[in-house]
C-alpha cells in the first residue's frame, strides 16, 4: 500500500481527476470523452482541471450521443487507444447499453481474446439528495451480472485513485462507478470519511481484493460505495454499546473477493449486507449465495439480513427517499437485531 | 476514378468466391436441419447440423463489398453487419478460418466462440456485429483513433437501409461530421429489413439525402454494379484519407436469398428474387471485362476454377477441423 508522503487529503473527485491526469501524462494513448467533461470538468468533477492541462484534443466534450461516443471508444480502443468515456449518470445506460453489453463486454470473448478493448467507462451513481427515479440509481449489480465487464466501486478517495489507475492500465473494459454522495462536492452533502489521505505518486489498488475497513467480531457488514461510510458511522455508534462490527468494503464486484466475505462471515456468524442497489436479483443476493454455498464451513448464528432499496424506483420526496435508501439508523437497527438473534 | 485492370480482375474473382461461398452454404446450412434427421413433427430444426443457428447470406450483394474493399488496405478498418461474409471475404479475412468459424471449429477465427455474426480478424481490422446499426459507432471510433494518431488509414461502416433508422446511425454520422473523421458510411439498400420494405420504414426515399443533416456529402449509387460502387467509394475513401472527412454512400443492391436461411419470404412479391437474378452483377462485370479485352474464355475459366477451388478448400478445411474442447467456453472473457 502506498503511503501518503505528506498528510494531504483529497476528495474522491480530486483523487479521480488526479489519477486520470497522471495516467494521461504517462501514456499519450489515454484520452477522455463525455458530456461536459471539458471546461465544466465533469458534472461531478471527475475530470476537473484536465482540459487546461491536456487540451480539447484529449479531453473531448461530446454531443449527447452516448451510443455514438461509447461505441467510438470501442473502435478507438481496438486501434490501440486507451479511451475513458464518461456516462454522466449510470441511469442513462439505456441509451447506450447495446454498445456496452453486447459489444464492449463481449468482443474480447467472441474474438477468443484476439481483440483487446482497454476502455474505462466512468459513471455517477447513487441517490439521497432528491434527484428521483431516473437520476439516483446504482445499478452496479446489473453490470456485474453481465459477463465481460470489470466493475469497480470505490468508497473513498485513496481507493478511488488507486482503482482508477488500475482501471486505465487494465486491457479489459472497466466500469468505474463513483457515488455522487462521496465525491466531496461543494454542492452536495457527503460523508466526510470518503475524503482521506492520498499519496502524490501513482499507485494501484488491485481488483478482486476487498478491504476490511473496520475489524470486528460480532457482526459482519458487507458493503460498498457510500454505504461503506454509513456502515462506519453506524459501527462507531454500535461500538459504544459493545457490539463489535466488522466492515468489509468490496471495492470491486467483478472480480469479486468471495473469500474475504466467506472468511469474515465464518468469523462472526452474523451477516448484514448493506447495498444501495435494488434488493432483488442483484448484489445482495449474490453475497447471500456466497454464504449459502459454504454452509458446510460457515456456521451462521442468525439468518442473513439484507438492507437494500426495496424494489421500488427511487421516490422524490425526502421522507420517502430516506425510507427506501438504507440509512445509518437502518444499519444500526439491523445490526442490533442480528446481535440479539440466536446466540 | 476508374478501376485498373488488376482491380477489375480482383473484383470479378472475389465476387465469384463470395457467390460460390454463399450458395454452397445454402445447402451446407440445411444439413442436419431437415427430416428425417430432426425431432419428429418438425419441418426444420435451426439447432441441427454442422452450422447451427441463424445464417444470413449475401448472394447478390457482392458489388458493395468488392467495390469498397478494392480501395482498402489491411490497416483500414471495416465493421460489417449480421450478413457479413461478403465484407469479410473482400477485406481479406482468410477463407478457411472464416469457414471454420461458421462450423464452430477450433481452427476458426475465434476458435468457435463468435460464429457467423461475430467474425473478428484484427490482422485485417475486420469485425462485425449481429446488432443492427452497431457498426457505425466503432467505425467512427477507429477513424477517431486514426485522426489522433495522424495516420491516413480509413474506417468503413457497412449497414443496411433498415439500420439507417437506428439511433446509432444518427449519432455516429453527427460525430463523424462534427469531428471530420476519416470514416465512410456505406448503406446497403437491398430494400428489405427482414420483411419490411424501405418505403414502410423510412420517412424519405434516399438515405443519401440524410448526409446533409450531418455535414457530409451523400452519394446515391443506383445500380448493383461493382464498378459504380468502386467509383463512388474510391472518391469517398480518397477524400477521407486526405483529411477531407466522412461520406455517406447508399447503394441499391439485391438480396437474392431470404433475410435468413429458412426464411419462407412470404412477404416478398412472387418471383422477385428470380427477377433480380436477371440483373446479376457478376455476368454483367464479366461481359464488361470481355468488352474491354480484359477477359477471354481461357482467363474466365482459369479464374472461375481458382475461385471454386478456394471455396472447396475452405469448406473441406472447416469440415475436417476439430471442435474446441468444452472447457474453452470459460476462457478469454478477459485478457
Amino acid at each position: 500500500m502506498a503511503v501518503a508522503t505528506k498528510e494531504r487529503t483529497l476528495t474522491m473527485a480530486q483523487a479521480i481527476s488526479e489519477a486520470i491526469g497522471q495516467e494521461m501524462e504517462r501514456d499519450e494513448r489515454v484520452f477522455v470523452m463525455g458530456e461536459d467533461i471539458g471546461s465544466y470538468g465533469g458534472i461531478f468533477s471527475a475530470t476537473s482541471g484536465l482540459l487546461d492541462r491536456f487540451g480539447p484534443g484529449r479531453i473531448m466534450d461530446t454531443p449527447i450521443s452516448e451510443a455514438g461516443f461509447i461505441g467510438a471508444a470501442i473502435g478507438a480502443a481496438a486501434q490501440g487507444m486507451r479511451p475513458i468515456a464518461e456516462l454522466m449518470f449510470v441511469d442513462f445506460f439505456g441509451v447506450c447499453m447495446d454498445q456496452i453489453y453486447n459489444h464492449l463486454a463481449k468482443n474480447t470473448y467472441m474474438s477468443d481474446g484476439n481483440v483487446r478493448l482497454p476502455v474505462v467507462i466512468t459513471t455517477a451513481i447513487g441517490g439521497g439528495y432528491g434527484d428521483a427515479a431516473q437520476h439516483s440509481q446504482c445499478l452496479y449489480g446489473t453490470f456485474a451480472h453481465m459477463p465481460g465487464l470489470k466493475v469497480v466501486v470505490p468508497s473513498n478517495a485513496y481507493d478511488a485513485k488507486g482503482l482508477m489507475i488500475e482501471a486505465i492500465r487494465d486491457d479489459n473494459p472497466v466500469m468505474f462507478f463513483f457515488h455522487k454522495g462521496i465525491m466531496g462536492l461543494p454542492w452536495m452533502s457527503y460523508f466526510e470519511g470518503s475524503t482521506n489521505a492520498v499519496p502524490d505518486e501513482e499507485y494501484t489498488v488491485p481488483f478482486g481484493e476487498a478491504a476490511i475497513v473496520r475489524q470486528g467480531n460480532d457482526v459482519t457488514i458487507v458493503t460498498l460505495s457510500q454505504m461503506v461510510q454509513k456502515a462506519l458511522v453506524a459501527a462507531e455508534q454500535l461500538d459504544a454499546d459493545g457490539i463489535s462490527v466488522e466492515v468489509v468494503d468490496l471495492r470491486t464486484l467483478v472480480p469479486l473477493d468471495r473469500d474475504a466475505v466467506a472468511a469474515s462471515v465464518a468469523k462472526t456468524g452474523r451477516l448484514l449486507i448493506a447495498d444501495e442497489d435494488y434488493r432483488s436479483f442483484g448484489l445482495s443476493g449474490e453475497i447471500c449465495a456466497i454464504v449459502a454455498e459454504r454452509l458446510d464451513r460457515i456456521t451462521m448464528k442468525a439468518p442473513v439480513k439484507r438492507l437494500a432499496v426495496p424494489d421500488v424506483p427511487i421516490p422524490y420526496s425526502r421522507p420517502l427517499e430516506l425510507s427506501v435508501i438504507p440509512q445509518v439508523d437502518h444499519i444500526t437497527a439491523a445490526v442490533r437485531d442480528l446481535a440479539n438473534a440466536g446466540s | 476514378m476508374d478501376p485498373h485492370e488488376d482491380q477489375l480482375l480482383w473484383m470479378y474473382e472475389t465476387m465469384l468466391v463470395i457467390r460460390d461461398f454463399e450458395e454452397r452454404m445454402v445447402n451446407i446450412y440445411l444439413e442436419g436441419k431437415l427430416p428425417p434427421d430432426i425431432q419428429r413433427g418438425l419441418a426444420f430444426d435451426i439447432a441441427g447440423g454442422p452450422v447451427p443457428g441463424e445464417m444470413h447470406l449475401a448472394a447478390g450483394q457482392e458489388p458493395v463489398a468488392v467495390g469498397v474493399c478494392a480501395h482498402l488496405r489491411d490497416d483500414d478498418t471495416v465493421v460489417g453487419t449480421h450478413r457479413p461474409h461478403h465484407f469479410a471475404i473482400a477485406k481479406g479475412v482468410p477463407l478457411d478460418r472464416l469457414a471454420a468459424e461458421l462450423f464452430g471449429k477450433a481452427t476458426g477465427l475465434s476458435r468457435g466462440k463468435g460464429g457467423h455474426m461475430h467474425l473478428f480478424d484484427p490482422e485485417h481490422n475486420f469485425s462485425c456485429s449481429g446488432i443492427e446499426g452497431a457498426s457505425l459507432p466503432p467505425a467512427t471510433g477507429a477513424a477517431l483513433a486514426y485522426k489522433k494518431l495522424d495516420r491516413d488509414s480509413v474506417a468503413v461502416a457497412f449497414f443496411g437501409e433498415g439500420a439507417a433508422n437506428q439511433g446509432t446511425f444518427h449519432e455516429a454520422l453527427n460525430l463523424a461530421g462534427l469531428w471530420q473523421l476519416p470514416v465512410v458510411f456505406i448503406c446497403e439498400d437491398n430494400r428489405w429489413a427482414i420483411s419490411v420494405p424501405k418505403d414502410k420504414s423510412t420517412a424519405i426515399a434516399s438515405n443519401a439525402d440524410r448526409a446533409a443533416s450531418y455535414g457530409m456529402p451523400g452519394v446515391a449509387v443506383d445500380h448493383n454494379d461493382a464498378v459504380e460502387v468502386f467509383r463512388a467509394a474510391g472518391d469517398a475513401i480518397a477524400r477521407a484519407r486526405a483529411g477531407g472527412g466522412p461520406t455517406l454512400i447508399e447503394v441499391q443492391t439485391d438480396r437474392y436469398l431470404g433475410h435468413f436461411q429458412g426464411d419462407a419470404e412470404v412477404y416478398r412479391p412472387k418471383g422477385e428474387p428470380d427477377e433480380l437474378r436477371g440483373h446479376d452483377p457478376i455476368p454483367t462485370l464479366a461481359a464488361s471485362l470481355r468488352g474491354q479485352g480484359v477477359l477471354d474464355d481461357a482467363r474466365e475459366q482459369e479464374i472461375s476454377s481458382r475461385a471454386s477451388e478456394r471455396v472447396t478448400a475452405a469448406y473441406e478445411f472447416a469440415r475436417e477441423s476439430p471442435l474446441p474442447d468444452p472447457s474453452e467456453a470459460l476462457e478469454h472473457v478477459f485478457v
